[in-house]
């Protein structure tokens, strides 16, 4: 039965009666209790998405890191509206100067994170820098995750032989560190010399968004696959099986639902890790080329000796990149429990 | 013990076999011509390239270069070095990755212990307020970018504070004693990263053995609590911890690779940033496959190591 | 009660409360026991009514989020409890109050050796150690029968099968002689066989010492084998308490009545008796209701009843209940039939005659043979070891079904009995074509069957559907109850979306849920609920046959009479035939009409379902039918207690596979010759060397029910 169906957490040591196991527990994407939710009979999945919301920001720290998240990926946007300088290679200004932000008066004042060596205006170059570290990790990771969630998918429900070999070359590939492969994949790519306007050259322009998608695909097939290994055990697809339906029609329709809430967790990891990597990258001179005002490129280029004359040219990107590392993160996590917990 | 064994041999060789057949294709079958890409891109003549390609032997069939690559590689035949003149890439690398193994170890001797007690004492006091400052910390401070917690130890901890050294570009042959002054700040932030990592694993394995029955057992035998917790839970809860140092040490090689470039130090990531802007791809495919056999033997390893430890895995 | 003075343990007014989020929930309501030394109280009720919370505050071992209100009494060998300090728990926990837990193979530490993990209770309790300690634990696992104990105390907890670890906790708690036992469902989980084997164990260990004990159950039939008196808990109160006799035998609460009843006893059969259920859900704690917690739910249910809380009254005879209408209880139940004429089943109410027993079903019993087994086989690859790829020896595979011919007439119901590891589920799984099958044809109304699901035409899977075990898995939580059951009407009858979707409202109507249910999905659903939407979506089809895989192990008992009832009236109406899988002879023995039990990946028993509880039986059949924990006291068996070590498939024994554990074994012949099919009346057949007349002689004592009228 379902017991006396305490909502939230389950008292720890509740009966779980042996055989009556599992029915004791609701089901993870219950929550009965707040009927609220319940008044649209929509899609199950839409519900789930509002409860992860919803419990998202019930929580202070991961409330606090998506709202800064989603405040960069304003900035990311909107960065040529809000920066007051929208070219970031505008040299017009005098070289080195303080900045003039004033937290005490609250105000920004002509140059608030000051000019660098060149004149440039640090606080336009840091809004406008926002968008390329999103555009590389967002759409990288959002192509790692559709494939490879494809592949995991596949692999998992067909089993066998195919999944064994596949499985194993997937395993062989995760031995080689992911920032190791980047390096000399984007090291190399970069050193090409390609017609301009070819597609190659076009490929390496883009080579730190290609490379982050392809070396998070196995991740994310490998996760993807675990949790339809899980799935497939389930009653639910052996009716399908006995109904004769199609593999397509299993795996998307009785599947998929069920692996979306681990695919969410760990595209948000993967967002956070390939915020890491691109910044990482660009700091060793292998991400986006100077001028362009990339964050990780921006500190690298301001280290040194230069960071002695003008220490906020470093400083207010690296800031940007700690700040956005911390937020993703504390999203992330904030994600991973939620769905844990069993939205 | 045998078929595990023989298992975990068979996994070990053919993920060899996959990652070097990575290796070596990714810089092959990428769209240019590596003998131009190291002769010096397009102002290279035609017969500087021809040359490369001759010497290289570039110009055989790619499956019969990947087994004479492979065979020399295994035979400790790894090259000349082309960026740094004259050496042998074998010793240069070598070398470096002693520099770097110093390094690790350094970082791994500060961190574990560490790591391993801030898990431990977060996955005890699940949601109290231990746990809730530990996960903020290693959530927030200690996961930044190694560059990041890099050059705020050198210029902050360094320059402006005064303690240890800021540079550590020591000569790549100095002894441990000489380097040792010079370890210290790189391997502080290496301990950084993975103090993240590990404490977090140590956590949610604490917290998951707490929730099993027999930790209900054992406090039911009416034994103290620390003794449950001592000789029942961290028993278990730190089993996979094992395998948690060797990942970490797959984590440390990427890591150590910023941070040697941050601070400059001699090691095999530094040497590897330089062989890739000097277009070395011999050097380059040397030092990869090190690092992937250094990590797959740790991996190797931790999986024997696991398996003695711990009487659940059929080892019959 | 066994007479003493003062009693080992004396509650009174317990109240356990957990917190949830911010507030705190009674889980257990005003609880009260008084229990002797060497007496077996046995606590029962079904999964979610407090029984665990319970059996962990008697202990005042209370997880963080838990706490027993004030103002509560619970006192041991006349000490307060709830004011012991941690550290003089612990001195009691050690030596005199002990635990047995429901998963022994959860509770015993997974890394640390038998030996140890039971040493270091010695060391506790009488800081015995070393050398005296090893003599005590070797000792003490001999009276729990666990063979060959120093190599037991060697091993690991995984490498023990789950009857001798449950025997090592109880090893565990025994070994300091307690005066307080607790024992948590110590045999949910293993099979009958091992169960027989652990109650008997049980009964003698206590019968030696004076040990008090508390035992916790969810099965009727072990309290009415086991306990002298029986505490009935619903929603976290006390309904009921009386000597086990009488209340087995006058029950007062309409709960205790609906639970008796809704258990099939041996020799009821769907044909003769419907059984009781009990509708609806038990309340949430959250919303417990004002009056009794059990009146959404009672037959007997007045106003009084939803506006007042009941008392729990003293009656003579030494008996407890907790109802305004007990006196109406006994009213209502004529012995011997024990049953409400009340309609208890479903959430529509059903009209009474419905209730009324279904039609002998023998009559119109059918000649066509609907399906045809002939020597099923199905194995199961083994990877070699390292010597045998070496040496090119191709390792055995597991044989899960071995050479199984069955035969299926159209609307009956065919029963396949088995320990767990037997092949029965293997067997459903490769007749539905989930599985391969490695050899053996497969006829449905004379036609071949193909091997798997996907090279079978819409026509065969359409008559063949399956109910699963689970039903927490059995719907997917991203479908809707209509979406669940539309698509085999559109998939397999080819029906338009509209005409299917009003078909799935009939559908639902026949399972007995509402309309409105249409629309919920399977987290909004009870256990049982979601059972019969499982149900009308396999009859959605209009099989012909379907597997129903132990449809109602996963519930409690009173939700199982529920669904029992309802696959016996949709046969009825439907026409359609059942292979019904089970591991409980009582619940196969109310719905088949033949049976098959099966042993080790073969068939020993075939026959009549009436034939199922009298001799002559196969000794494996004697022996699963005489572990049966009947759900009457003065039921008294000599129970035939088999071995709990199952030879593994990959190493069957020789000759019958059944001699390494038979009880009836003859001689070498057994171990060498396969035995021969010997053939009894009405197509009763048994696999045994020994003649049916002599094994009828053998087992003319183990008779449970009359079949023959």
């Amino acid at each position: 039965m379902a017991g006396f169906r305490i909502n939230e957490q389950e008292p720890r040591r509740e009966d779980t009666g042996g055989r009556d196991e599992g029915e004791n527990r609701s089901c993870p994407q219950t929550y009965q209790g707040r009927g609220e939710s319940r008044l649209m009979p929509s899609s199950q999945i839409s519900r789930s998405l509002v409860n992860l919301i919803r419990t998202l920001l019930r929580q202070p720290q991961s409330a606090v890191g998506t709202a800064l998240a989603l405040f960069f990926f304003l900035l990311a946007l909107f960065g040529t509206q809000l920066a007051p300088y929208p070219n970031p290679n505008d040299q017009s200004h005098d070289v080195r100067q303080s900045p003039t932000l004033d937290f005490a008066k609250l105000q920004l004042g002509e140059h608030p994170f000051g000019t660098d060596r060149l004149g440039r205006d640090v606080y336009s170059r840091v809004i406008l820098g926002a968008s390329s570290i999103f555009r590389i990790a967002g759409l990288g990771t959002l192509v790692s995750v559709i494939l490879g969630s494809a592949l995991g998918l596949f692999m998992g429900y067909q089993g066998g032989w195919v999944d064994e070999i596949l499985g194993r070359v997937i395993d062989a590939t995760l031995a080689i560190p992911a920032l190791l492969l980047a390096l000399v994949l984007v090291g190399i790519i970069r050193n090409l010399d390609f017609e301009a306007g070819s597609w190659q050259a076009g490929l390496a322009d883009n080579v730190v968004l290609l490379v982050i998608a392809v070396l998070y695909i196995p991740i994310v097939a490998r996760v993807a696959r675990s949790s339809t290994l899980d799935i497939r055990t389930r009653e639910f697809v052996a009716a399908a099986e006995i109904r004769g339906e199609s593999q397509a029609y299993i795996i998307f329709r009785e599947i998929l639902p069920s692996v979306i809430p681990s695919l969410v967790v760990e595209a948000s990891l993967r967002f956070s890790y390939a915020i890491f990597l691109v910044a990482s990258l660009g700091f060793l001179g292998f991400g986006a080329r100077p001028p362009s005002p990339d964050w990780g490129l921006m500190v690298n280029e301001n280290r040194g000796g230069f960071y002695q004359l003008t220490p906020w040219a470093l400083e207010f990107p690296a800031l940007a990149i700690a700040v956005l590392v911390i937020a993703v993160n504390l999203m992330s996590d904030g994600i991973r429990r939620a769905v844990q917990k069993g939205v | 013990m045998l078929h595990f064994l023989r298992r975990r041999f068979l996994f070990f060789f053919f993920t060899y076999l996959i990652s070097s057949l990575t290796i070596f294709f990714l810089l092959r079958v990428l769209p240019g011509d590596p003998a131009r890409v190291i002769a010096g891109g397009r102002e290279a003549t035609e017969e500087q390239v021809a040359e490369i390609r001759e010497k290289l032997g570039l110009n055989a069939a790619l499956p019969e270069q990947y087994l004479t690559w492979l065979g020399d590689f295994i035979g400790g035949d790894w090259g000349e070095t082309i960026a740094f003149r004259g050496a042998d890439n074998r010793d240069l690398i070598l070398e470096r990755t002693r520099n770097s193994a110093r390094l690790a170890a350094v970082a791994l001797l500060l961190s574990l212990p560490v790591s391993l007690a801030l898990g431990i004492i977060a996955g005890l006091s699940e949601n109290k307020l231990p746990d809730v400052i530990i996960s903020l910390l290693t959530l927030s401070v200690v996961s930044l970018p190694e560059f990041v917690t890099g050059l705020f130890l050198i210029n902050i901890v360094a320059l402006r504070w005064g303690w240890f050294r800021a540079s550590s570009a020591v000569p790549a042959t100095a002894s441990f004693g000489e380097m040792l002054p010079a370890l210290w700040l790189p391997a502080f932030a290496a301990t950084l990263t993975m103090l993240a990592y590990i404490s977090r694993l140590t956590r949610a394995g604490v917290i998951e053995e707490l929730k099993r029955d027999y930790v209900r057992t054992a406090a039911l035998k009416g034994i103290a609590w620390r003794t449950v917790v001592w000789r029942h839970v961290l028993r278990n809860a730190l089993l996979p911890t094992i395998t948690v140092i060797a990942i970490s040490i797959s984590w440390l090689v990427s890591g150590m690779v910023v941070i040697e470039f941050v601070f400059g130090f001699p090691g095999l990531g530094s040497l590897l940033i330089a062989a890739i802007e000097r277009r070395d791809l011999l050097l380059v495919q040397a030092i990869v496959m090190v690092t992937v056999t250094i990590i797959l033997f740790s991996n190797l390893f931790a999986d024997l190591a696991y398996a003695l430890l711990n009487p659940r895995v059929e080892l019959s | 009660m066994t007479a003493s003075d003062r009693p080992l343990l004396d509650v009174e007014g317990l109240t356990i409360s957990y917190r949830v989020g911010k507030t705190w929930l009674p889980a257990v309501r005003d609880f009260r026991l008084q229990l002797g030394a060497g007496e077996i109280i046995g606590l029962v009720g079904e999964s979610g009514c407090g029984k665990s919370t319970v059996a962990l505050a008697l202990m005042h071992y209370l997880a963080g989020n838990g706490r027993v209100e004030s103002g509560g009494k619970l006192h041991f060998a006349g000490e307060d409890l709830l004011a012991k300090s941690n550290a003089d728990m612990r001195r009691l926990w050690a030596k005199r109050i002990k635990f047995v837990p429901q998963n022994a193979s959860a509770a015993l530490n997974p890394s640390i050796r038998i030996g140890k993990q039971v040493m270091e209770v010695l060391k506790a309790s009488d800081g015995i150690e070393g050398a005296a300690a090893y003599e005590s634990m070797i000792d003490m696992f001999h009276h729990v029968n666990l063979v060959d104990p120093e190599r037991v105390a060697e091993r690991y907890p995984h490498e023990l099968s789950g009857g001798m670890q449950q025997r090592v906790t109880i090893a565990m708690a025994l070994i300091s002689n307690p005066e307080l036992l607790i024992m948590d469902e110590p045999t949910t989980g293993l099979d009958v066989t091992t169960e027989a084997v652990i109650l008997e164990l049980v009964r003698d260990l206590i019968a030696q010492r004076d040990t008090g004990v508390i035992y916790i159950t969810h099965n009727l039939g072990v309290v009415a084998q086991l306990c002298q008196r029986v505490l009935v808990l619903y929603a976290g109160e006390i309904m009921e308490e009386a000597d086990v006799q009488a209340l087995f035998e006058e029950p007062h609460h309409p709960y205790t009545l609906g639970l008796i009843g809704s258990v099939p006893k041996p020799g009821e059969s769907k044909h003769t008796v419907r059984l009781q259920s009990i509708s609806g859900n038990p309340p949430s704690l959250r919303r417990l209701p004002g009056g009794c917690v059990f009146a959404e739910r009672c037959p007997l249910v007045v106003d009084l009843c939803r506006s007042d809380k009941p008392p729990l009254e003293s009656l003579p005879g030494d008996r407890l209940v907790r109802c305004h209408r007990w006196e109406d209880v006994d009213a209502v139940v004529q012995p011997p039939s024990k049953s409400l004429p009340i309609a208890m089943e479903g959430d529509l109410p059903t009209p009474l005659s419905e209730v009324a027993p279904l039609s002998n079903g023998l009559g119109r019993a059918s000649p066509i043979t609907l399906m045809r087994v002939t020597d099923l086989q199905k194995q199961f690859p083994v990877a070699p070891t390292a010597r045998e790829a070496l040496r090119r020896i191709k390792p055995t595979p597991i044989r899960a079904v071995d050479g199984v011919d069955l035969q299926l007439r159209a609307g009956q119901t065919l029963g396949l009995v088995g320990e767990s590891g037997s092949g029965k589920t293997t067997l459903a799984r490769v007749i539905i074509g989930l599985q391969e099958r490695s050899g053996g044809k497969l006829e449905l109304l004379g036609m071949d069957v193909r091997n798997s699901v996907r090279e079978r035409s819409e026509d065969v899977l359409s008559k063949l559907q399956m109910i699963f075990q689970n039903p927490q898995n059995s719907l997917n939580p991203y479908l809707s109850v209509r979406q669940a059951i539309v698509r085999p009407l559109i998939k397999l009858r080819g029906m338009a979306p509209a005409a299917a979707d009003a078909e799935a409202l009939t559908l639902l109507e026949r399972v007995n849920l509402r309309a409105e249910y249409a629309d919920r999905y399977p987290d909004e659903l009870s256990g049982g609920e979601k059972q019969r939407v499982a149900i009308a979506r396999a009859f959605a089809s209009e099989p012909d046959l379907i597997i129903c895989d132990e449809p109602v192990s996963a519930l409690d008992v009173s939700v199982q009479a529920a669904v029992l009832n309802l696959l016996a009236q949709l046969q009825e109406e439907h026409d359609s035939a059942y292979l019904f899988i089970s591991h409980n002879l009582s619940v196969v023995g109310y719905l088949a009409d033949a049976i098959a039990v099966m042993y080790l990946g073969q068939l020993v028993e075939v026959g009549e379902a009436r034939e199922l509880f009298q001799p002559p039986y196969h000794p494996y059949t004697e022996a699963l039918v005489s572990a049966l924990p009947v759900a009457d006291p003065t039921h008294k068996t000599e129970r035939i207690l088999l071995s709990d070590n199952l030879p593994s498939a990959q190493n069957l024994p020789s000759g019958c596979r059944f001699h390494t554990r038979c009880p009836r074994k003859i001689g070498a012949v057994c171990e060498t010759d396969a035995p021969p099919w010997r053939e009894g009346e009405a197509g009763h057949r048994i696999r045994c060397h020994i003649p049916l007349d002599e094994l009828e002689a053998l087992q003319s004592d183990l008779v449970l029910a009359g079949g023959s009228d």
